[in-house]
């Protein structure tokens, strides 16, 4: 089977708010023309299209069917979709070509998270018989899953602060400063609500070795699934994460995107990877920087990928999430080989 | 782009319709009783609400126990701006609560009046809805054990028709959701153009196509349609349906007829109704004409345009609009 490597990475600019529709065409069409421009390949020498949206987010069904015009899908192309977090669309465009079957893949995320209400929005992810009927909000479940790890003494309102103050000009003490938001997370605890999309290149090893000098080679990919049921999980841990972890070969790994909406959710992951003290984290800025729904996961895998296309990472793992408090999740390890 | 896109709000609404199956539909019948019931598991704890298998082996679970109405919170966060739909309308906290007889906590809303009043480790004890109809929000939340049932409860969700003294078997949860829905700057000068009577569509500068509405992205090349053009209100049917079927909302009495318009100049057709003749006498190839609505009715809307009919030129020959079917 053939080795899969990232040929290319753009996004658009993360911000709280843009005019665009929420079919997303107005934040594609400039990345796929910068990642085009980026690899020297054109929509001809894509083979398999992949993409991961929400019809819930944007509030009308087959919502992801506007934004293939930004591909310009005629003559009809080989189109596929996932209703999450467009790391999930990477897997399958990595299937495809494991499989032999295409040689370059083309995977792109997007969300207007400003046209709803997000933290409402995604209680339709819950169970629907007994949960999402009481709307329970994405920041109230974190905070509970916050609160679970400060009473057991795992970590402290301190430790939040520092993952926090990372990407902050304010520091520590400030950061504590602050009231709170939603007792027990401070706002600081809390990714924004972003406006974004991001797009990622795939082909095969030899193919991207034409493309960019230092690969960035996915050396394994692993996802797994934690019970929907909040209260039979322990919350203060992802045994999903470590499961996918442990499936793969995490070391010397020397840079981590992860994937973390809240910053007690950042020192879950660093535990469940067994990430130490010399391995950079975020330094793209992580989720807390800016959190596009459907394409902040993707962007964990490209910002990871440019690190090693750079030469700033020998090798990386990159995490995705999708769901209520890390309910599934995706690492991805990308090597320069 | 000079002008800003068009926004407008956009607001979906459904009742999510949902069978029960035997675990939860014995679940919510007791809920309706005021009582609690969990499940156990294959590790022999005790799952409140119960799960239909188990969540580490996922072996189908069947064996009931029933649990108290008291609790204690494991966890919770507070909940400063509740919003549409949950629980309570003033700040509450969501929490965990394990009840008396359960191994694992639920999540549900404890009306707390303020943070300091909560804590993990509090007894709390179910607040039963005014009215229970075998739903989840039959519990309307949870209160301090020694707080008083002071304010009425939210109505019940819808219920199911069912037969008198039949057991629930439906459980309905109404889902509304608010959103600001924006059209494309393209959509937005097609949209203002129908305020003044105009038909604007949209050439891509890659292939010349000209689309109205106007796209976003051109689907043959994938770039935003730029030169404006002004099509006229006159064009052809290419191809057409004849509604013989009644359905809820509708507006015209059947047999009609919905159409796809191809205006003269444009590359892409759209779909409208077809009046002012009989419907069999409808044809691909029929020449068509806009009925518009009086002035004083138009706005950013196609619906300016009651309907096409014909003008009674001589049908465009098939091969002339094949390409565009
Ligand atoms: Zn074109």
């Amino acid at each position: 089977m053939p080795d899969v490597a990232i040929a290319g990475f753009a996004k658009a600019p993360n911000v709280r708010e843009t005019e665009g529709t929420t079919n997303g065409v107005e934040m594609l069409v400039p990345i796929f023309a910068e990642v085009f421009a980026q690899t020297g390949l054109s929509k001809q020498d894509i083979d398999f299209w992949c993409s991961g949206s929400s019809d819930y987010l944007a509030g009308r069904a087959f919502s992801f069917i506007a934004a293939v015009d930004a591909i310009g899908a005629f003559p009809p192309i080989h189109e596929s979709h996932v209703e999450m977090d467009a790391a999930w669309a990477l897997y399958e465009a990595w299937l495809k070509i494991k499989m032999g079957e295409v040689e370059t893949a083309l995977v792109y995320g997007f969300g207007k998270s400003s046209a709803g209400q997000l933290r409402r929005v995604l209680a339709l992810q819950l169970d629907p018989y007994v949960v999402t009927p009481l709307w329970p909000d994405s920041v109230s479940i974190a905070g509970i899953q916050a609160r679970l790890g400060l009473e057991a003494g795992l970590w402290s309102e301190k430790d939040l602060a520092e993952v926090a103050a990372r990407g902050t000009t304010q520091d520590v003490a400030e950061l504590l400063d602050t009231p709170y938001y939603a007792d027990p997370l401070r706002k600081h605890d809390i990714a924004p609500i972003t406006d974004g999309a991001a797009v990622i290149v795939l082909s095969t090893v030899e193919r991207a070795r034409e493309i960019v000098e230092r690969p960035a080679v996915i050396t394994g990919i692993e996802h797994r699934v934690d019970s929907p049921v909040l209260g039979a999980r322990d919350l203060t841990r992802s045994p999903s994460t470590e499961a996918a972890g442990k499936a793969l070969d995490l070391d010397g790994v020397d840079l981590a995107e992860l994937h973390a909406p809240f910053t007690h959710q950042e020192l879950i992951l660093r535990s469940a990877l067994g990430l130490g003290d010399g391995v950079k984290i975020n330094p793209s800025g992580g989720a807390l920087a800016a959190n596009p729904m459907f394409s902040a996961g993707l962007a964990r895998i490209g910002e990871a990928a440019i690190r090693i296309h750079s030469g700033e990472s020998r090798k990386a793992v990159a995490h995705a999430t999708s769901g209520p408090a890390l309910q599934q999740n995706l690492v991805t390890v990308l090597e320069a080989r | 782009m000079t002008e800003t896109p068009l926004a407008a709000p956009l607001n979906v609404g459904f009742d999510y319709t949902r069978s029960t199956g035997p675990v939860l539909g014995r679940f919510v019948n007791a809920l309706r009783d005021r009582r609690i019931e969990g499940i156990r598991g294959s590790d022999g704890r005790v799952h409140v609400p119960p799960v239909e298998y188990d969540p580490v082996t996922a072996e189908q679970l069947s064996e009931f126990v029933p649990v108290a109405e008291e609790g204690t919170v494991v966890s919770w966060s507070w909940c400063p701006r509740p919003l549409d739909g949950q629980p309570l309308n003033r700040p509450f906290a969501w929490a965990l609560v394990k009840l008396d007889g359960a191994d694992t906590p639920m999540l549900h809303a404890v009306d707390a009046g303020e943070p300091g009043n909560i804590h993990s480790g509090q007894r709390v004890r179910v607040r039963w809805a005014d009215e229970v109809v075998g739903h989840i929000r039959d519990i309307a939340y949870f209160l301090p054990v020694d707080a008083e049932d002071t304010t009425p409860t939210q109505p019940a969700p819808p219920v199911a028709d069912r037969e008198e003294g039949a057991p629930v078997s439906v459980v309905i949860t109404p889902v509304h959701l608010k959103y600001l829905h924006s059209a494309s700057p393209e959509e937005s000068t097609y949209l203002r153009g129908l305020a003044e009577g105009k038909l604007i569509g949209q050439r891509c500068p890659a292939c010349g196509k000209v689309y109205i509405p106007p796209r976003g992205a051109c689907p043959t090349d994938g770039v935003p349609t730029t030169e404006e053009v002004e099509l006229p209100d006159t064009g052809i049917v290419t191809t057409f349906c004849i509604v013989n079927v009644p359905f809820l909302g509708q507006r015209i009495k059947p047999p009609y007829v919905a159409a796809y318009i191809l205006l003269d100049g444009a590359d892409i057709a759209f779909l409208h109704l077809v009046l002012g003749c009989a419907a069999e006498d409808v044809k691909m190839g029929m020449r068509v004409r806009a009925a518009w609505k009086p002035r004083d009715e138009w706005w950013t809307s196609l619906e300016n345009i009651s309907h096409f009919e014909p003008t009674g030129e001589p049908d465009a020959a098939y091969e002339t609009f094949a390409h565009h079917l």
